[in-house]
């Protein structure tokens, strides 16, 4: 292009926007993921772009029970450590929940009753008494530490096992992939029909694609949900089943399977068809020896279309699919855990990025054919 | 796993039948009318006969699924629109007038008309800015491959990324959304970005454009590569200038392009149900027709004959497009 | 016996536009015929109508005496081979060429046997493991040929086949498929190209086709020499035959025709008594036009408004008398004859053609 521009303030102009908008872009994302794996104390009390540095944090524990005291000399000891085993380091304490941080760490303080309490840096305590230490429960200790940034994937575990996450992938997986393989096959033969084969109507049902291509999804709602219910009673199965599903997100990935497919199988070469009908092929033959092998990319794109649209795909599975547990997918599962657990960010940014993941791996290995799916679904 | 498994048999099943049907169409069809031999008038006739037959062999499954998913849909939808909650008592223009007649309608119209606006503008200008200028930089298909990402991701997992920015927190704790925290820094007052009428609506939208720019971008980035050199070049030797090339040369040769982009965002925005949903489920002021339509269908048992008409309004707003679409389609053909 | 017979055929697409009207020829078994003309002229859409792949809209067309109108393209005992080589891309040469074999459900053997043979023909063997995108142009347009050749074919149809190649390739081929009609003799073979050179180095008879309809039919020098008409005329020979419009002023045994006031020529064609006073048309071909000096004899003298030097020939454009177009003459080697400089140009009697006001040549007629 404009070559001569090298260098000159216009292109560092170019670059620094660029960068500038790149990283307006990926830092949603990037904050998600980093949150993700942070500890879920720091995760709701510091933001994610500090997850490097140390943050302090405001601890309630409880000490040891009564009988675990020993007496030392003329008083009765409690001892204990406030991090058991994690890492971390104190630097205020106190023992009343109004002044929590009422005592630097090292000093001993002086409680009612001639009680001590002494919190080291390291989390080890001592409660000390003139007279043993009565009750079944150890008294709460306040104290406020500095904890190094810690990384775990604790936050995935729960959501995969107690929330349901796991289920619902797998049930995710289950709408998908037939949902993606049976409009290819059906949209495949409509599309060579509409592209090489001589019949009245041709036109008009080519039209009606386009047509159908923008209908919102929203008219068939209503109608179909009706339909649905109608047939689940006549079969006693109920009207949410995944075979209704899979057939509805193949009637409504159609339009555009035909559209992309007929546009990519009318370019392909006129003599190459001619040349096999003169070689004895019929249409069965042309499409399956010669049609569908060179279809190839576009068939993958529109795999890869369906399948993420599928995937993300929240309207039709919470009116065709069921929410309970055998059911639901992942998206209806994290729409759900944005209602009921709405603040527990260690939870939503787990399972946002558990329902993410697998498009943005696809869309990373195959985006190549992805872009090529768009510009024949769109530039023509 | 039981489950998996029971979807992979089924699957293999479905694919199979699917399989076996064009086969066996076809195969039927050849040992009907065979045509591979046999005497000339005989095998003329056949021919011709099956040449009748097979496009709708192989039309036949799509036909019948576009009809059943979409074309009746859309048919009984007008129906249902003129009967009442259960679709079973006709209520003439009752819906109608509710409709026109409810202020809920009016906001949802209204924000309705506000992302129409906003979004395609934003994703398209946006789309544009960034292809003419990540065609000029050595990264600029890691800056592209990273701005077209979000496409990936589900309505729904974008809202709770953008959840998580809009976050609040009271009192003096440390902000963890990131735009509260960037108000914090700048020394302004953390807001409940959500809750403030009107502008709300925007921060929905943003992130529609999130999504939606790479979209705009690949393909607009695909036209621009499509401008001959030569116009540039001949306009360089003119002595127009990089903002000059770029408004009266480059853009005028993809306003098709442009228009294409426009509309396709037109009607996903139309359709978009689920941010809404996600982030605001509808409160304070952000309720949109496609989210609308939702909750009457299903609350309260739902009302069809409401839904309907809400979801009439949303097709007779993709009519005109439809139509330009269809157009477009044919022209293609007849150029053929 | 491999005659093909078309008797009234017509093409009439469904918007009422006729390509071909009222075709009629008969090919003979072991002829190499041409279908030569401009483009849009019809020549391959009546090979694709023989072929099968487009319907015959009136008419019938036999191959070895069998009306095969509503055949099939595969059961016609026809081969085909396109411009574009139409080779399948996703499959080998091998494959290429036991296509249509397997499709017939030969057995392995056999598809094996007869596509080795057409590769060592061809000079194919070492690739039939290639992908189509791994050969040069020139190898698959020989795959092309022989996926024709496999499969046995009464009649080769050929849809301007070279068109996709370089020039030298083209020579080069075009001496193939030559060599490949001697090793098949009683092989019909169907030939459509735009290009006179291939029409008359391959052909055994020429059909010249314009605008729907057949103009003249006979072998490459009969063309030649004995146009039936202007546009054959003109069409075949590179310069174009010079087309002087005159009047006839004398007819009989020999007919006086003039060009201008000033400029009339003899010409030894017969014409009627009727034709007296008529316009048409005087041809002279620029290879048969020789510079001569003024005290020569000569049909017709005028100003040299363009010299171009070739090398191995010159070609002058002379402005003459009485003719809107200039005449060209095309001298052997070069001439020291400039821009301005006025020339007397002579031809032998017997080269000289003459065309009625309807541009049918008078030669033919009685």
């Amino acid at each position: 292009m404009i070559t001569s521009s090298k260098r000159t303030p216009l292109t560092f102009l170019v670059h620094a926007t660029v960068l500038f908008l790149v990283i307006i872009w990926t830092i949603p994302t990037a904050g998600l993921f980093i949150s993700s794996i942070r500890d879920k104390n720091q995760l709701s009390t510091s933001g994610w772009w500090t997850a490097l540095s140390t943050s302090e944090q405001r601890h309630v524990a409880r000490a040891h029970e009564p009988k675990a005291q020993v007496q030392e000399g003329d008083r009765f000891v409690i001892r204990g450590n406030l991090f058991e085993g994690s890492a971390g380091e104190i630097t205020k304490f106190g023992s009343s929940s109004l002044r929590p941080d009422e005592f630097d760490v090292g000093t001993v303080a002086e409680l009612k009753k001639g009680e001590t309490l002494q919190v080291l840096e390291n989390g080890d305590y001592a409660f000390s008494s003139p007279v043993p230490w009565k009750g079944s429960r150890g008294d709460r200790i306040f104290y406020t530490a500095e904890v190094p940034p810690r990384f775990t994937l604790e936050n995935y575990r729960e959501v995969l096992n107690s929330e349901g996450l796991g289920k619902s992938f797998i049930n995710s997986l289950t709408v998908t992939i037939p949902a993606t393989i049976i409009p290819i096959l059906v949209a495949a033969f409509a599309a060579y029909a509409l592209a090489w084969m001589r019949f009245p109507g041709r036109a008009l049902l080519v039209a009606a694609v386009v047509g159908l291509l923008v209908v919102p999804l929203q008219m068939s709602l209503i109608p179909l949900l009706k339909t649905y219910n109608l047939i689940g009673d006549f079969f006693g199965v109920g009207s949410k089943t995944y075979v209704g599903i899979w057939l509805a997100h193949t009637g409504f990935g159609l339009p555009l399977a035909i559209y992309l497919l007929r546009n990519y199988i009318v370019g392909l070469p006129r003599e190459i068809i001619e040349s096999a009908r003169v070689d004895g092929a019929s249409d069965f033959d042309i499409f399956r020896k010669i049609v569908l092998p060179l279809s190839f990319p576009a068939l993958a794109s529109f795999a890869i279309f369906q399948f993420l649209w599928v995937w993300n795909d929240l309207l039709i599975a919470m009116v065709f699919l069921g929410n309970d547990a055998d059911h639901i997918v992942l998206t209806g599962q994290l729409r759900e855990l944005l209602g009921s657990r709405g603040g527990n960010w260690e939870i939503l940014t787990a399972s946002a990025f558990i329902t993410i993941i697998i498009p943005l791996c696809v869309f990373f290995g195959l985006q190549r054919y992805l872009v090529r799916g768009l510009l024949a679904g769109s530039v023509k | 796993m039981g489950q998996l498994a029971s979807a992979l048999v089924t699957m293999i099943l479905g694919v199979m039948g699917c399989a076996a049907y064009f086969y066996g169409s076809n195969f039927l069809l050849d040992k009907i009318f065979p045509t591979k031999s046999g005497a000339a008038a005989v095998v003329a006739r056949n021919l011709r006969v099956a040449n009748n037959i097979r496009p709708w062999l192989f039309l036949g499954p799509a036909v019948l699924l576009l009809t059943f998913y979409l074309f009746y849909p859309v048919i009984d939808s007008i129906r249902l629109s003129f009967y009442g909650r259960s679709g079973e008592e006709f209520v003439g223009l009752a819906n109608y007038k509710w409709l026109f007649g409810s202020d809920e309608f009016y906001e949802s119209f209204r924000n309705n008309m506000l992302w129409l606006i906003v979004v395609p503008t934003a994703a398209t200008f946006f789309g544009l800015i960034i292809a003419t200028m990540t065609d000029r930089i050595w990264w600029g298909n890691i800056a592209k491959s990273l701005i077209f990402m979000p496409m990936a991701i589900s309505f729904v997992g974008a809202s709770v990324i953008w959840k998580f920015i809009y976050d609040f927190r009271t009192g003096g704790e440390d902000q963890i959304g990131l735009l509260n925290a960037l108000v914090v820094f700048f020394g302004g007052e953390p807001q409940t970005w959500l809750t403030i009428p009107i502008w709300n609506n925007f921060f929905l939208m943003v992130i529609l454009i999130w999504i939606q720019t790479g979209f705009a971008m690949v393909i607009l980035s695909a036209a621009l590569r499509g401008i001959p050199d030569e116009t540039i070049e001949a306009a360089v030797l003119d002595g127009a200038n990089g903002f000059q090339i770029f408004y009266k040369i480059m853009v005028p040769q993809i306003w098709g392009t442009i228009a294409v982009v426009w509309t396709t965002i037109t009607i996903l925005v139309l359709k978009v149900f689920d941010i809404v949903l996600a982030m605001t489920n509808a409160q304070w002021g952000t309720q949109v027709l496609a989210n609308q339509m939702f909750s009457w269908m299903f609350n309260g048992g739902g009302d069809f004959g409401r839904g309907a008409v809400i979801a009439l309004v949303i097709m007779v707003l993709v009519i005109p497009i439809m139509v330009w679409n269809i157009r477009r389609a044919n022209a293609e053909m007849e150029g053929r | 016996m491999a005659d093909v017979k078309l008797t009234n055929v017509k093409k009439i697409y469904s918007n009422n536009v006729e390509v071909l009207r009222d075709i009629n020829l008969d090919i003979k078994q072991g002829e190499f015929i041409v279908f030569v003309g401009p483009s849009g002229c019809g020549k391959s859409t009546l090979l694709r109508m023989i072929s099968g792949l487009e319907e015959i809209s009136a008419g019938t067309l036999e191959i070895d005496g069998v009306v095969v109108n509503d055949v099939p393209p595969a059961l016609r005992g026809i081969a085909m081979v396109f411009q574009s080589y139409a080779l399948y891309p996703h499959m080998t040469v091998y494959d290429n060429m036991a296509f249509s074999l397997q499709i017939a459900k030969t057995s392995k053997a056999d598809i094996d046997q007869q596509v080795r043979k057409a590769a060592d023909m061809l000079q194919l063997t070492p690739y039939l493991d290639r992908l189509p995108k791994a050969l040069s142009g020139g190898q698959r347009q020989r795959v092309a040929i022989g996926r024709a050749i496999v499969r046995r074919p009464k009649v080769f149809l050929f849809d301007e086949p070279l068109s996709n190649l370089d020039a030298a390739l083209r020579v080069a081929t075009r001496m193939e498929i030559a060599n490949l009609k001697d090793s098949m003799p009683d092989s019909t073979m169907i030939y459509v190209t735009h290009d006179q050179v291939e029409a008359m180095t391959l052909a055994d008879r020429i059909v010249l086709l314009s605008g729907g309809d057949i103009e003249q039919v006979g072998s490459p020098l009969e063309l030649y020499e004995h146009p039936a008409n202007v546009f054959v005329a003109k069409f075949i020979g590179s310069p174009a035959m010079n087309i002087v419009p005159c009047r006839i002023e004398q007819t009989g045994a020999q007919t006086l025709v003039s060009l201008s006031a000033s400029t009339s020529i003899q010409t030894p064609i017969v014409t009627e008594s009727s034709e007296q006073a008529k316009p048409a048309f005087f041809g002279i071909r620029p290879e048969d036009l020789v510079v001569v000096s003024a005290e020569q004899e000569s049909l017709f003298s005028g100003e040299v408004s363009f010299v171009e030097s070739l090398g191995e020939a010159t070609l002058l454009y002379v402005k003459i008398p009485g003719a809107d177009d200039m005449v060209i003459a095309k001298q052997a080697g070069t001439l020291s004859i400039k821009r301005g400089d006025n020339v007397y140009l002579s031809a032998p009697a017997e080269k000289m053609h003459l065309f009625d006001e309807n541009e049918q040549s008078y030669l033919r007629k009685g």
